[in-house]
């Protein structure tokens, strides 16, 4: 079966058809279960292709198939051709599974919505297009996924677009993605210019080849890279990912956490031979996701918005994925891509399904004391932030220890400190986030669902979570630390097959206080929670009066909106007002209504010869025949 | 035996007299005939030639252009009742709906 995996994408693409051309006409109960099993039948495949690739063992190669020709064109050509390799199965897996819970999960949260049958065409769309992303063979076909995602990301955030909040973000998302993907079109053709080829393996090869001068490689994969924060989300294109939360929770949780913004980590991935060609390009990927964990990680610590405050922590996770890549821990960095897709993913379906008990609310000024009203979402919740803050031997403690003890070996101790401090971060507003939530007293005010009418979500909601919250629990043990032995980190070997390994290894002594490093880093920060939202409830005004700036500017999110907005988005509101006052109405309008009046003026002019009678166009016809006549005979 | 040249001029003095007539009445009717005039002065010149250069091409083509102008002449005539009866007038200077 596992040489059928070229229908991993084409099944949710097929139902994403037939939902959008008879959605209306169709049952709820039919577009729920053909929407679920095709991403289901997607899922058996990829684990039937994983299991097949476990079986041939190292360095088989992967799956390989060509559906069409597509481009030809002089040397150049571009087949729609997937396929399936030890990365392309991690990331199918991650895309599939999690799909698969979300879609169920989205059952319950989106039994109300009137616009059922569109919802799940388009999160059927959003699958095919990240399956397609993710099997693809080259850049060219990459790239067509990388936009489909970009424009269901755009539908879905924009999913209720009578609310004018949610049609703006869907927009912004858009415009700032486009940015990015500018630069990763000139990026590609310069590929397509120097390697004259699309396929990765061609572009992985080509620096090694001289293909690629040192120059171009860092100058191609920095421009690629540019295309990547704009759709993973980080500095300096992040702005829109927090404005995406207006979207349905669901699929905040799936494109937003888990998939679609990682696409950016799986292609620097992908294309690992290019970035670590170049010291320069890799060393900028390095530092961009490093300071975006920490920057972005310092904004969640005062959003009061639940989603916010996850999207932030998307950004910043993001951020240690992109360190990893960058200090060339490729597996690390898709480790924690994968642990990040389930814990992230749960404690936003968690999120949605406070949101869905407290009918609508999102500030968690406005919630508390939710631990015995919500039976199950608690614990779950609990079990995603615990794994997120990198408590021992939960998943996000492995991986984002692989991330810094990568960082470690290759002796950038700067790009250590700042993750080791994001960590500090991340514990501490995640557990702001549960002690605000979960303990205390009820802060609900009289509109926002207060407590006897709080309920827990039904099964079909809850199911989905504990699923994703045992993932998030054991995930981390697929990459053990090598200090437990060769053969320990699994999933680093496995993707050893494709990517490059790490150049650096640890001593053991080190790897051990790396380790307790980490560990010290993430209960300090869930301490320092305790003690400012359970000990002492006064100490975080307190800090606020005595840090006043600070506040203010992280509250104001550093102000990069309003930066943005004075800087690029309204003089190019201005200039394309004045180009449209100037040059529009002027110029174009203007030679228009120009030729109009001459056309006008020339027939009243010419008005005068049509006098009506007979004998003056006799008169014409007799001079024109004399001339004629005269000029014939001289 | 006629030198071809004299016909050439009868036909060119009846052209003539066919414009000046045409310009110099007001009446459609009389023009009309004006018109018959240069047209037949046409077939004049052209048989003229014909028999000067000795082909039967000539002669062929004004029976043809004859027949014509008897069917013309039976629609321009008919135009010229159906005016009148219109306007009760076929003065062509008091015709001029058509102005610009």
């Amino acid at each position: 079966m596992a040489r059928y995996f070229w229908l991993i994408p084409l099944l949710p693409g097929a139902s994403a058809l037939v939902l959008l051309l008879l959605g209306p006409k169709l049952s709820r109960r039919w577009v729920s279960w053909q929407a679920c099993l095709t991403v289901f039948l997607s899922l058996a495949l990829s684990v039937m292709g994983f299991v097949h690739l476990i079986r041939a063992g190292h360095g088989a190669g992967g799956l390989a198939k060509t559906l069409l020709p597509w481009i030809a064109s002089g040397s150049f050509s571009s087949a729609i051709s997937f396929v399936f390799d030890e990365l392309a199965a991690v990331m199918a897996l991650v895309v599939t599974g999690v799909g698969l819970l979300i879609h169920v999960y989205s059952i319950g949260y989106m039994a109300d919505e009137k616009a059922y049958s569109r919802y799940f065409a388009f999160l059927n769309l959003f699958t095919f297009f990240m399956l397609v992303l993710v099997l693809a063979s080259d850049i060219v076909l990459m790239f067509v996924g990388w936009e489909g995602v970009g424009l269901c990301s755009y539908l879905l955030i924009g999913f209720w677009f009578e609310r004018p909040a949610a049609s703006k973000a869907g927009m912004k998302a858009f415009v700032v993605n486009r940015i990015g993907d500018a630069a990763f079109i000139v990026g590609v053709l310069f590929l397509l210019v120097n390697v004259g080829s699309s396929s990765f393996a061609a572009i992985n090869a080509a620096p090694a080849a001289g293909l690629l001068g040192p120059g171009l490689v860092t100058l191609v994969a920095i421009l690629l890279f540019v295309g990547a924060t704009g759709k993973s989300a980080q500095i300096p294109l992040y702005v829109w990912l927090p404005d995406a939360m207006e979207g349905p929770t669901p699929v905040s949780a799936l494109i937003h956490a888990a998939t679609m913004v990682t696409a950016g980590v799986y292609m620097v991935c992908r294309l690992d031979g290019l970035f670590s060609a170049s010291p320069a390009a890799s060393s900028v990927v390095a530092w961009v996701g490093g300071l975006t964990a920490v920057f972005a990680a310092t904004i969640a610590l005062v959003q009061n918005d639940i989603k916010r405050v996850l999207a932030y922590s998307t950004i910043s996770q993001i951020g240690y994925m992109f360190l990893g890549c960058g200090v060339g821990a490729y597996a690390a960095g898709m480790f924690h891509l994968v642990t990040h897709a389930f814990f992230k993913s749960l404690l936003f379906l968690a999120a949605g399904s406070v949101i869905h008990a407290l009918g609508g609310e999102q500030d968690m000024r406005k919630m508390g004391g939710l631990k015995k009203l919500l039976p199950t979402t608690f614990p779950v919740f609990l079990v995603g932030a615990l794994a997120i803050s990198g408590v021992p031997f939960l998943s996000g403690f492995f991986s984002k220890d692989a991330i810094l003890a990568g960082a470690f070996a290759g002796g950038h101790y700067a790009l250590y400190a700042l993750g080791l401090s994001g960590a500090v971060l991340t514990a501490f507003y995640m557990f702001r986030l549960v002690y605000m939530m979960f303990y205390g007293g009820s802060r609900a005010t009289h509109h926002a669902g207060t407590a006897p009418h709080v309920h827990e979500s039904p099964s079909v909601m809850t199911v989905p979570l504990v699923i994703l919250a045992v993932f998030s629990a054991l995930a981390g043990f697929a990459g053990l630390p090598v200090l437990l032995g060769e053969k320990a980190n699994w999933l680093g070997r496995f993707l050893e097959a494709v990517l490059e390994p790490a150049a650096h290894h640890l001593v053991a002594s080190t790897e051990v206080g790396l380790i307790l490093a980490a560990t010290a880093a993430a209960l300090a920060g869930i301490a320092l929670a305790f003690v400012f939202y359970r000990r002492r409830p006064d100490l975080p005004d307190r800090t606020v009066r005595a840090f006043p700036g600070i506040h203010r500017l992280l509250v104001g999110k550093y102000y990069v909106d309003e930066a943005y907005d004075a800087v690029v988005v309204r003089p190019l509101v201005i200039g394309a007002e004045k180009v449209y006052s100037r040059f529009d109405l002027g110029v174009i309008d203007g030679a228009l209504d120009g030729s109009a009046a001459a056309a006008a003026a020339a027939g009243k002019g010419l008005n005068v010869l049509q006098s009506g009678l007979v004998r003056d166009y006799a008169l014409a016809f007799l001079i024109g025949a004399v001339l004629f006549l005269g000029a014939l005979l001289l | 035996m006629i030198p071809p040249g004299a016909f050439l001029l009868v036909a060119a003095v009846l052209f003539a007299l066919g414009v000046l007539a045409f310009f110099i009445k007001k009446d459609l009717l009389t023009q009309f005939m004006a018109v018959e005039v240069m047209l037949n002065a046409g077939n004049l010149a052209l048989l003229a030639m014909a028999k000067a250069s000795g082909l039967a091409a000539g002669q062929v083509i004004v029976l043809f252009v004859i027949t014509v102008a008897a069917a013309e002449a039976v629609i321009g005539l008919a135009i010229i009742v159906l005016i009148f009866r219109q306007r009760r007038t076929i003065r062509t200077d008091e015709l001029k709906d058509l102005r610009g």
